[in-house]
């Protein structure tokens, strides 16, 4: 496997890798907008170390292609809004809304998700504890009642889309909800923990059998990564 | 109570056909898997809608609306796409097999490089999973063409609207042979168009267009 992502083994907030660094603001025409640009992160573990649950392939080609092509894309629109700003464009700015939500989203989403997985010798599989597992206790039963309706909810999605435990900021409570295509998990709900139910996240591996992928992805969720989310 | 109950219909070729445009493996999953599961469901959904409406359950009714949406949309965009592909080879390939629609083509947009780029540029936008389709408009007298794009399975049954040639840009659909680049996907597909089903489509009715679909039954 692809040796170069061995260099962080321990887990680490990849978003806050990927947060504006510079606070450089350029004005001149011709020179960018943008104060930081989003970066791929570099995933916790080897592009193989999810196998037999994820194939190395999958991994490979989810992290290094698809992922990037969000970052690419948000940050070319992203630097496009940022100048439809200064020229105030309103229509401009509008129009470019859905784009930074779409290739946003795939960002932020992706970005939680390689957070959510570990190698089971790393931990991944292993059951939640604390107030995360009591949550669940409460809301749900136990915690193979819980995957069984959490795998139902991403068996519903319609096309491409995600399911996430998430937490109602106003409540408290934890449920599971689903998400179209990129849509990422912001306002009200706390993204606590994700699972990509787009093809291209199984098709390699598990083709139209998208239900033995739902099943086999629960032996490497990493809980301890969820629980630290959860406020 | 009976329902109708829908079948999967056989490809009009093999499906090794379409390589090296499309692979055989995808084909088979495609049309034996993904297809065959849209009519499962729909026909379930079905059952359970007229046992709903026979026993006055309104409520359940109104609760099927999405799931036979979703896969009776999947089975009629799916029956039109077989449709409207045919081996490279084949003289049902080449766009001669559809002058009338080539004159139409060229007169909205140009040339045909044009409406390709065009077309080509709405299949890459789409946002998650969905359909790109070249659909003729009728409007009284009038008529004209139009690309349009459709989220998940939604179909193309809007009023004076006819399907005239669609393309599946689901990941199932191309995945495994053009992993990420479906942009080689969407460029290797006009290589198996067929252009003579997109000029009966074009010149004749809504009703004709769908007809495969009484023939599924
Ligand atoms: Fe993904
Ligand atoms: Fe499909």
């Amino acid at each position: 496997m692809n040796s170069t992502l061995l260099r962080t083994t321990a887990l680490r907030s990849a978003l806050r890798a990927s947060a504006p660094k510079a606070a450089t603001r350029a004005g001149l025409a011709g020179t960018t907008f943008v104060r930081g640009k989003a970066t791929l992160p570099d995933l916790p573990y080897d592009y193989g170390a999810l196998e037999p649950a994820i194939s190395g392939q999958i991994m490979e080609l989810h992290h290094s292609k698809h992922h990037n092509t969000y970052v690419t894309s948000l940050n070319n629109f992203s630097e496009q809004l940022a100048e439809a700003k200064h020229k105030e464009d309103i229509q401009a700015q509008i129009a470019l809304q859905p784009l930074i939500n779409f290739h946003g989203g795939g960002h932020v989403n992706h970005t939680l998700f390689w957070e959510n997985l570990a190698p089971t010798k790393n931990g991944g599989g292993e059951p939640p504890t604390g107030k995360l597992a009591q949550a669940i206790n409460d809301g749900y039963g136990s915690l193979d009642a819980f995957k069984e309706k959490f795998n139902a909810a991403l068996a519903g999605v319609q096309g491409s889309g995600w399911a996430w435990l998430v937490q109602d900021t106003q409540t408290g409570n934890v449920l599971i909800k689903t998400y179209a295509n990129q849509d990422p998990v912001v306002g009200q709900f706390r993204p606590i923990l994700g699972i990509d139910a787009w093809e291209h996240a199984y098709y390699l591996q598990y083709q139209n059998r998208k239900a033995e992928y739902f099943k086999a992805i629960w032996d490497v969720i990493n809980w301890k990564a969820a629980e630290k989310r959860l406020k | 109570m009976t329902s109708p109950s829908y079948s999967l219909p056989p490809l009009p070729y093999a499906y090794d056909a379409l390589e090296p445009h499309i692979s055989a493996q995808i084909m088979e999953l495609h049309h034996s898997k993904h297809h065959q599961t849209y009519i499962t469901n729909l026909n379930a959904a079905l059952k359970t809608q007229s046992e709903a409406v026979h026993t006055a359950d309104i409520t359940t009714q109104v609760s099927l609306q999405q799931a036979i949406r979703f896969n009776a949309g999947g089975h009629i965009n799916h029956s039109l796409f077989w449709q409207n592909l045919a081996p490279a080879s084949s003289a049902d390939a080449k766009t001669s097999a559809a002058p009338k629609l080539s004159s139409q083509i060229k007169s909205t947009w140009g040339n045909e490089e044009k409406f390709q780029k065009a077309f080509k540029a709405a299949l890459l936008g789409i946002q998650g999973s969905g359909w790109g389709w070249l659909v003729k408009v009728e409007t009284g007298n009038e008529q004209r063409l139009a690309i349009v794009t459709t989220k998940d399975q939604d179909p193309v049954v809007g009023k004076g609207e006819v399907p005239i040639f669609g393309v599946d840009m689901w990941e199932h659909a191309y995945y495994l042979q053009y992993l990420n680049g479906k942009a080689a996907y969407v460029e290797n597909i006009w290589n198996v168009t067929n252009w003579k089903t997109a000029e009966e489509r074009f010149v004749g009715t809504r009703a004709d267009a769908f007809r495969i679909l009484r023939a599924s039954m």
